[in-house]
C-alpha cells in the first residue's frame, strides 16, 4: 500500500475538473470559494457541463466566469434573474442559474428576482446572503441585521432609519412559481453537504421544467465584518440564523 | 406576385421581425408603441417560427432579456417610446460593452420626463450621442415610411450581427401610429443552433469540449486591456462610419437651400419643397437615413454649393449640431422646430426657410 498521499490509490476527493486551476480573488474564509466548489461537483456529477450557461452578478463573486470552465454572461446589478430569462426562454434545453449576492437579490434587483420567480422561470437562483456589501468595501444590505454595524451604519443598524432585515427567500416562497426555496449554509462539512443536496435538486428542477428554484446560502463575510474566519462562522450561527432560519421554506 | 397590406408602422415592425427570423422580444407596453407588442401576441409566433414574445415587468428588465438573448447568439429585440428608452440606457451600455448584437426600436414622444403622448424627435441625442454611460455608439436607422420600418428590421439586425454593435430604429409616433401600403419582406427562418455557432463562435451556449469557455463580459481591472478592447471597437465604429452612411436627396443638385431632415419630419419637408419650387425657390430636401453614421460628406460637398440649409426638426436643434460639424462653418445653418409633441405643417417650413432667405 503506497505511503505517497497524492498517489491515485490514495486520492479521496479532488476538487472539479470544471473548476479552473487559478487562484480565486476572495478572501480567505470566505464562503464565496466553497459554493463554487459545490457548484462545481454538483455540475460534473450531472454530467451538464456542455449544456450550463451561468449568470454572474455584480459583488464580490463578478469574476466566477474566470473560476468555472463553464460558458458565462455577465449581468448588470441586480438584472441577473432577467438576463437568465432570455438567456433559458431562448434555450430551454440548457441548465441556467443566477448567482448573486444581498444586494444584487434583494436591493437593485429585487423586482428582477421577484418577477423571474413570479413566472416561475426554469431557473436557480443561489443567494448568497451574508449581509453586507462586500466588494464595495463593507456597506449596509438589506439584509443586514439591527445593531450590526457596516461603514454606512457605523453605530449599527437602526430599524427606525433602515428598517428591519429584508427577507426575501419567505416573499419568495409565497410566489406560485417557486417550486422549491430553502436556506442553507457552508459553514461545516454537514451544512456544504446540505448544501450540495439543495443545489442539485435546485438545478434538476429547472431542467424538468418545474419553476424557480432559489437556495439562499447564509454566509459569512470576515473582511467585511472584521473578523477571523472562525469568528465570523460563529458570529454567523448565533447572530444570523435567528434572522435567517436554515431549512426547506417550500418543496414541491 | 407581390403582396401589399395596409397597417400602422408599428404593425410592421412586429410583423418584418417575425417574417425577418427573429428568435425573441421582450418589451413593455408605453405609449405609441405598444401595438408592436400587441401584434406579435396576436400572431403567436411561437407556434409557428418558434419566436419567443415575453412581456417583461419593466423597460430596465426587457433589455436585459434581450442581453441574455444576444448572449447566446440569438437575434432578439426590445421597442419603447423616450421614458422607457431612459430605462434602457443602462442594458445599452452592458450591450456595447459585451459587443454584443440586438435590435432596439424608440418610437419618439414629446419629453422630457413623462412628457406627452405625441410624436417628436427629441431623443436624437440620446440615440445618436450614447445615453448609456461609456465611448460608443448605436447604429441608428431612422425610417419615414411604414415601408422602412419593416425594411430596417432586416437591415438592422444584418449590421447589428455583422458589426456586433447594437442597432436602434428611431422613428416617431407618426410613423409608429400612421397606416400605409407595405410589401412585408419574405419569411427567413431562424437560424439553428449550428448556424449561431458559426455565425456566433463567441456565444455562451454551453461549452464544448472543443473549445475553452466563452465570457459575455464589459468587465475588466487592466485598464490598458481595456483601453485596447475600447481601441478595437473604436475601429469597428469608423469601420462602420466609412462604409454603412444611407441618406437620400431630393431635387440638391441645383438647390441653393437645403432642408435637412429625418423620419417623418422629412415627409412633411417634401411637400415644403414642393411648395417653394412652385414660387421659384430652388431648395432641395437632405434626408438622413442613418443617424449614426451620419451623412457628413454630402453635407460637406452641399455646402460648397449652397447659401444656407435648414434642419427642421422636432426638438430644440439636436441633429441641427451634426448638420453645423459637416458644414464646417462654410454655410449658415438654421434650425425650425416644433416641441411638445407638436408637428409642424408644411407651410410654417416654407415660412422658416423664406426667413433665412
Amino acid at each position: 500500500m503506497s505511503k505517497n498521499i497524492i498517489d491515485p490509490e490514495n486520492l479521496v476527493y479532488q476538487k472539479s475538473s470544471i473548476m479552473v486551476d487559478t487562484v480565486m480573488t476572495y478572501c480567505p474564509g470566505c464562503s464565496h470559494g466553497t459554493v463554487h466548489q459545490v457548484i462545481a461537483d454538483v455540475i460534473e456529477d450531472m454530467g451538464m457541463q456542455e449544456k450550463t450557461i451561468g449568470v454572474a452578478p455584480v459583488g464580490c463573486a463578478v469574476f466566477m466566469y474566470n473560476y468555472f470552465h463553464l460558458d458565462f454572461t455577465e449581468a448588470a446589478h441586480g438584472r441577473a434573474p432577467a438576463v437568465a430569462t432570455g438567456v433559458k426562454r431562448l434555450n430551454p434545453d440548457r441548465l441556467v442559474f443566477t448567482y448573486q449576492g444581498d444586494g444584487d437579490l434583494a436591493a437593485i434587483g429585487t423586482a428582477e428576482t421577484i418577477h423571474a420567480a413570479n413566472r416561475g422561470e426554469n431557473i436557480a437562483i443561489i443567494f448568497i446572503n451574508n449581509g453586507i456589501y462586500g466588494m464595495t468595501g463593507g456597506q449596509m444590505a438589506p439584509t443586514t441585521i439591527p445593531g450590526m454595524i457596516t461603514s454606512t451604519c457605523p453605530y449599527g443598524r437602526n430599524e427606525a432609519l433602515n428598517g428591519h432585515p429584508l427577507k426575501m427567500t419567505e416573499l419568495l416562497t409565497h410566489l406560485e412559481g417557486t417550486c422549491y426555496v430553502t436556506r442553507q449554509s457552508v459553514h461545516n462539512l454537514a451544512s456544504v453537504k446540505k448544501t450540495k443536496k439543495a443545489i442539485r435538486k435546485a438545478f434538476e428542477n429547472s431542467m424538468l421544467g418545474k419553476g424557480t428554484s432559489v437556495v439562499e446560502i447564509v454566509s459569512t463575510c470576515n473582511a467585511g465584518w472584521k473578523m477571523t474566519p472562525v469568528d465570523a462562522n460563529k458570529w454567523m450561527v448565533e447572530n444570523m440564523f435567528p434572522y435567517y432560519p436554515l431549512g426547506d421554506l417550500k418543496d414541491k | 406576385m407581390k403582396e401589399i397590406v395596409l397597417m400602422k408602422g408599428n404593425e410592421a415592425i412586429a410583423h418584418a421581425s417575425i417574417r425577418y427570423g427573429s428568435d425573441g422580444y421582450f418589451g413593455y407596453p408605453i405609449t405609441p408603441q405598444s401595438e408592436i407588442m400587441e401584434t406579435l401576441m396576436e400572431q403567436k409566433p411561437w407556434e409557428t417560427t418558434g419566436m419567443v414574445v415575453l412581456q417583461a415587468e419593466s423597460e430596465i428588465a426587457s433589455v436585459q432579456m434581450v442581453f441574455g438573448g444576444a448572449a447566446t447568439g440569438k437575434k432578439c429585440l426590445t421597442s419603447s417610446s423616450s421614458p422607457g428608452v431612459s430605462l434602457m440606457q443602462e442594458g445599452i451600455s452592458y450591450a456595447v460593452g459585451a459587443d454584443l448584437p440586438m435590435l432596439l426600436v424608440n418610437v419618439m414622444r414629446g419629453g422630457p420626463g413623462l412628457g406627452t403622448i405625441q410624436p417628436s424627435q427629441s431623443d436624437y441625442f440620446q440615440a445618436v450621442k450614447g445615453g448609456g454611460h461609456g465611448d460608443y455608439n448605436l447604429i441608428v436607422l431612422a425610417p419615414n415610411s411604414v415601408q422602412e420600418m419593416a425594411d430596417f428590421v432586416g437591415l438592422g439586425f444584418d449590421l447589428s450581427f455583422k458589426y456586433r454593435i447594437p442597432a436602434m430604429i428611431l422613428t416617431d409616433g407618426v410613423i409608429g401610429q400612421m397606416m400605409e401600403k407595405v410589401v412585408l419582406p419574405p419569411f427567413k427562418p431562424r437560424r439553428t443552433d449550428a448556424e449561431i455557432a458559426t455565425e456566433c463562435p463567441w456565444a455562451a451556449v454551453g461549452k464544448p469540449a472543443s473549445r475553452s469557455h466563452n465570457v459575455i463580459c464589459s468587465l475588466d481591472m487592466d485598464p490598458y486591456r481595456m483601453e485596447k478592447k475600447n481601441e478595437e471597437r473604436q475601429e469597428r465604429f469608423r469601420l462602420v462610419e466609412a462604409t454603412e452612411v444611407r441618406y437620400e436627396e431630393f431635387m440638391c443638385e441645383d438647390a441653393d437651400y437645403i432642408l435637412v431632415a429625418f423620419g417623418s419630419v422629412a415627409r412633411i419637408s417634401l411637400k415644403s419643397v414642393e411648395l417653394l419650387r412652385e414660387e421659384g425657390i430652388k431648395v432641395g430636401l437632405l434626408r438622413p437615413i442613418t443617424l449614426w453614421p451620419f451623412p457628413t460628406n454630402i453635407l460637406a460637398k452641399y455646402a460648397e454649393k449652397v447659401k444656407s440649409m435648414l434642419t427642421v426638426e422636432m426638438n430644440a436643434g439636436q441633429m441641427i449640431e451634426d448638420v453645423r460639424l459637416s458644414v464646417k462653418g462654410k454655410v449658415p445653418v438654421f434650425h425650425y422646430g416644433r416641441m411638445g409633441g407638436v408637428v409642424p405643417a408644411p407651410e410654417e417650413i416654407c415660412v422658416a426657410l423664406k426667413k433665412q432667405m
